[in-house]
């Protein structure tokens, strides 16, 4: 009977000291056991310096060069969309604010409530086009496996059921929020042991890239 | 409380006329409580009729462990209205603190009436039960328990009022030391119908019992056993801070300018999303206000659990840990963990660098 | 003497790991968009040649050896380990489909340098045994005779008695001392000898004291072709040991590609220690020519002529500036190709996949990617810079009947020298 408060006070309490260690602790985990390998030393003499090329590579390649945007498209905006758009509606609704502000410290301006959800919509969309893209484009569907399919549902139901529960369209609300916080404790708990990890690693990725071709004097 | 008549004798009707109820004025009572119900209009002659002829229903009020402020809340008399005077006739015959008579007498009285309007009484129960040991509360060495559960037995309807009795309220708790249950836990054979909130609003206890007197049967209940009427909406929903939460604009402290300005109050702990009920239409003290008018985030205070639902200033989407404190450490096991994981990586480089087998021309095809 | 077995392979894939190499396979997200910018994919249309999947045998080395969750996984034998079966299937994804030319790692969303992988990933399926045979008999004949094309000195020294005839000129052998030590590619000696003849003239009218070496005179190493470090190290220490011992400022590296790789940027660390000497590529020391004025030229090709990038020097080599301000001496009508610079296209030749004779139908076809390039400017003449890029050019133009004369432009530069009067 008052299962659907029960079920939002679990997921909001020990539900989410469960996701939030796995997922601290996972991600700590794969960091530090890429960077504690290290690079070997460099005896060839530099044509220019690593730093600087590894910082604008790590801000560049977000940007495709004319060519690549042009063989690949979809894949770029579709790219973009997400991002942007899941970025938004992370960061930018207060609701989020609020719990970030209480986890973290960190505190910044959130944006109208419903010109969140005007993003949100326009994201979700763009997942589930993704995800035909996916199954249909030669070479993601012959590159995809069970691991890239698991990512995307774990990453689409935080973003509808965040949808669904500010809608009201799950009765009662408890039960709604409740699984729009579970849903993000699952994907804070398969994040680690997946691709889902160059949210993070994609920094140290852009920056050996562009620092080992600057060293050859290469903006990459 | 009761009179020295045959109580069952006069109508509800009859009650009024003889205290100076106009029929207009009666008239003009049932419009209302249509209207509150979301009745249509062409339902006020069936009311009227129906009230005119109410017999006064025999009513058992039980109070367990509670802080009476359920009490307090429905019996203010302000000033004579008429919502007073229904309940002036109904028969009350049992009730701690109206009643004239105490001890053996009042419990006498109470069999008196159950004996008396066996299948026909309702009872109203404020307070939660505890199990932990009866000892914790008892009336006239009789304990919570077996008092609801044979009081009960001849009762055509129980009534929770208060969110203690239908769902556990304060004493329930974390880490509930008494074992309080609600009505609802306990009472599985009659119709119980919860009227939630600490306390609930006078005018939703007085639109279910005229809803009761006019069509002999509770009005339709949400999953909570709440009449959805009254608790069908969330105040989130009927907020008229709304637009201001749509738009992004919320007060973060008590006094600053979004305060001042009448922000919605999410930052500061509003649980209105998550609760349901009618404080934000029918608000309180006969419409003066209600918690968010005035300038407090809503409490939560008619849905189950609301005292453990992570804290009144705590905003709905804050989790329920320390959290700050509780990552910091998290993070330091996670460090200490990578680096071992780091370090069990450079091992096996390091085995791999110490078993390298030179490649040579004269051994680029595979022999195994 | 060890084994080419799986085990070698094995350890040779562990030895590779590093943070760069880790991080990459972390990040790769399977948005596809490396295969969009292979040449044996996209003329092709086999999603096999996706780069990141060319990959695949370093990637669960990575996987089950160097994350804790792989090698839980790997420990409760929920991995599929790398097999010789495996490495048998992926020889051709690794060699024939791939030159390392590094488009991809320019191109990949989230940073990931995949040509510096496939490098990596060579040195395990070398040392496993899985290498095309035509790259490990080139290996062979370098290692043994000096040249993977079986060229010793005395087919060099015939070659220079040539030049030295057709030009009056003198070239200096085994002269200590000097400035310079050049080398040269096989290619260059066998089917490129202009090129020889062009040094020889740049470098007396522009005054440059230079040398060749008749112990090591190769540039091409074969060692980095087929991905095996040992190898390399033996080619690259020959050409150390006789600049050191003939105790030149400079080591030219030639037109050629993987050459300027294997001396500039892999041989330090093959041999575990810094040079006593710098590396120029030729045309960063023409062009330095120029900028101080030591070398003059006159007079224009007004032929339309384009530029074909070699991967390794433009892209990979960081010689970007030089080719193209050489060619605004004597070009006055040069286009760029529409991707140019560190962007351009393969030829599709390289990493060993010219000395491969099982990948020949597939290079073909790959080389309609540079044959679109063409189509889509009308030239009339191609120049490059790289030895192996123009004879596969040159095949490939032949394969397709395109009649474009390629040139190289040490050469063409040469051709407009404004020389002394003897």
């Amino acid at each position: 009977m008052s299962e659907s408060i029960d079920f939002l006070l679990w997921v909001r309490g020990p539900g989410f000291d469960i996701a939030l260690v796995i997922f601290v602790v996972g991600i700590l985990i794969r960091i530090l056991e890429i960077l504690v390998i290290g690079r070997r030393p460099d005896y060839a003499e530099p044509r220019g310096a690593e730093l600087g090329s590894g910082l604008l590579t790590l801000v560049t390649r977000t940007a495709p060069e004319p060519g690549v945007f042009k063989r690949s498209p979809f894949t770029v905006v579709g790219g973009y969309i997400w991002h942007i758009g899941f970025l938004i509606s992370l960061f930018l609704f207060v609701p989020h604010i609020e719990l970030i502000h209480a986890t973290l410290g960190l505190k910044w301006p959130g944006i109208a409530s419903n010109l969140v959800d005007a993003v949100a919509a326009v994201t979700i969309v763009t997942l589930i086009a993704m995800l035909f893209s996916r199954l249909n484009h030669p070479v993601k569907r012959f590159l995809s496996g069970p691991e890239d399919y698991l990512t995307w549902l774990v990453t689409f139901l935080p973003m509808l059921s965040g949808y669904l529960a500010y809608h009201r369209m799950i009765d009662p609300y408890t039960l709604g929020l409740g699984l729009h916080i579970l849903s993000v404790e699952l994907l804070m708990v398969v994040f680690p042991f997946t691709k889902l990890m160059h949210a993070f690693t994609f920094a140290l990725a852009r920056w050996y890239n562009g620092a080992m071709a600057g060293r050859r004097g290469v903006q990459s | 409380m009761t009179d020295q008549k045959n109580p069952f004798s006069r109508t509800l009707g009859e009650s009024l006329r003889e205290f100076g109820v106009t029929r207009r004025g009666f008239l003009k009572f049932c419009a209302a409580t249509a209207s509150l119900m979301a009745l249509p209009p062409s339902m006020v002659p069936a009311i009227a009729q129906a009230l005119e002829r109410a017999k006064r229903p025999s009513v058992i009020w039980l109070s367990f462990q509670e802080c009476t402020g359920c009490t307090e809340s429905l019996t203010r008399s302000h000033s004579p209205s008429v919502e007073n005077l229904i309940f002036d006739y109904i028969s009350l015959d049992y009730h701690h603190t109206l009643q004239a008579a105490a001890g053996e007498a009042a419990e006498a009285a109470r069999e008196a009436a159950m004996r008396e309007n066996e299948g026909k009484y309702l009872v109203v129960v404020d307070g939660s039960i505890p199990l932990g040991d009866p000892g914790f509360s008892a009336i006239a060495g009789i304990s919570n328990k077996q008092m609801l559960e044979e009081t009960v037995a001849g009762a055509a309807a129980v009534i929770a009022v208060g969110s203690c009795a239908a769902f556990g309220g304060l004493p329930h708790a974390s880490p509930n030391p008494t074992g309080a249950v609600s009505v609802g836990d306990l009472v599985k054979d009659k119709p119980v119908l919860n009227i939630s909130g600490c306390p609930p609003i006078p005018t939703v206890i007085t639109g279910v019992l005229a809803h009761f007197l006019t069509f002999g049967a509770l009005p339709e209940l949400d999953e909570l056993g709440r009449p959805v009427v009254f608790y069908g909406q969330s105040i989130h929903d009927r907020c008229y801070r709304r637009p201001f939460y749509d738009k992004g604009l919320f007060a973060e402290t008590f006094d600053d300018e979004g305060a001042r300005k009448g922000w919605c109050l999410f930052r500061l702990g509003c649980k209105g999303p998550m609760t349901r009920n009618a404080c934000a239409t029918a608000k309180w003290n006969q419409g003066t206000s209600w918690p968010v008018e005035s300038g407090h985030g809503c409490l939560g205070c008619s849905e189950p659990n609301f005292w453990d639902a992570g804290g009144f200033y705590k905003a709905l989407s804050i989790p329920d840990s320390d959290l700050t404190r509780n990552l910091g450490y998290v993070a330091a096991g996670g460090v200490a963990l990578g680096a071992a994981a780091g370090a069990l990586n450079r091992s096996t480089q390091a085995k791999a660098k110490q078993k390298h087998e030179t490649v040579t021309i004269d051994d680029l095809d595979k022999k195994s | 003497m060890s084994e080419a077995t799986l085990e070698r392979g094995m350890n040779a894939f562990r030895e590779q790991m590093s943070a760069p190499v880790a991080a990459f396979f972390s990040s790769c997200v399977n948005c596809g968009m490396c295969a969009e910018a292979c040449l044996f994919y996209t003329e092709t249309g086999d999603p096999k040649y996706t780069p990141i999947h060319k990959l695949e045998p370093l990637r669960r080395v990575w996987e089950q050896e160097y994350t804790l969750w792989g090698r839980i996984k790997s420990k409760l034998g929920l991995a599929e380990p790398v097999s010789n079966a495996l490495l048998e299937e992926w020889e051709t994804l690794i060699y024939d489909g791939c030159t390392m030319c590094g488009r991809c790692s320019m191109v990949c969303p989230v940073g990931n340098d995949i040509s510096h992988m496939i490098r990596v990933a060579r040195e395990g399926m070398v040392a496993a045994g899985y290498s095309p045979e035509g790259v490990k008999a080139a290996s062979r004949r370098a290692v043994t005779l000096g040249s993977p094309m079986g060229v010793k000195y005395p087919a060099l020294a015939a070659q220079i008695k040539h030049v030295e005839a057709d030009t009056g000129l003198n070239i200096p052998v085994d002269q200590e001392g000097v400035d310079y030590m050049a080398l040269l590619s096989s290619m260059e000696i066998i089917n490129f000898p202009e090129y020889l003849e062009a040094l020889a003239r740049i470098f007396k009218q522009a005054k440059v004291t230079w040398t060749l070496s008749s112990e090591a005179f190769e540039a091409t190493n074969s060692g980095v072709q087929i991905g095996s470090s040992d190898i390399a190290r033996e080619l690259v220490n020959r050409v150390v040991v006789a600049a050191e011992k003939l105790k030149v400022k400079y080591v030219i590296s030639p037109e050629c590609g993987h050459a300027y790789t294997a001396i500039r940027w892999e041989g330090p660390n093959l041999i575990g220690r810094p040079y006593n000497f710098k590396v120029v590529h030729i045309l960063e020391l023409l062009d330095e020519l120029r900028r101080s004025g030591r070398m003059k030229t006159q007079g224009f090709e007004d032929a339309r002529l384009t530029f074909h990038d070699p991967c390794q020097i433009v892209r990979k080599g960081g010689v970007l500036e030089p080719p193209r301000n050489l060619l605004n001496m004597v070009a006055s009508n040069f286009v760029d190709m529409h991707d140019s610079r560190e962007m351009n296209w393969c030829c599709g030749g390289g990493g060993g996949v010219s000395a491969n004779e099982r990948a020949e139908a597939l290079r073909l076809k790959a080389f309609k990617r540079k044959k679109t390039q063409l189509d889509e400017l009308n030239v009339e003449t191609l120049v490059t810079a790289c030895a192996n890029c123009r004879l596969v050019i040159e095949e490939g133009l032949e394969a397709y009947n395109m009649e474009i004369p390629v040139v190289g432009l040490t050469e063409m530069i040469a051709d407009h020298l404004v020389e002394d009067k003897e």
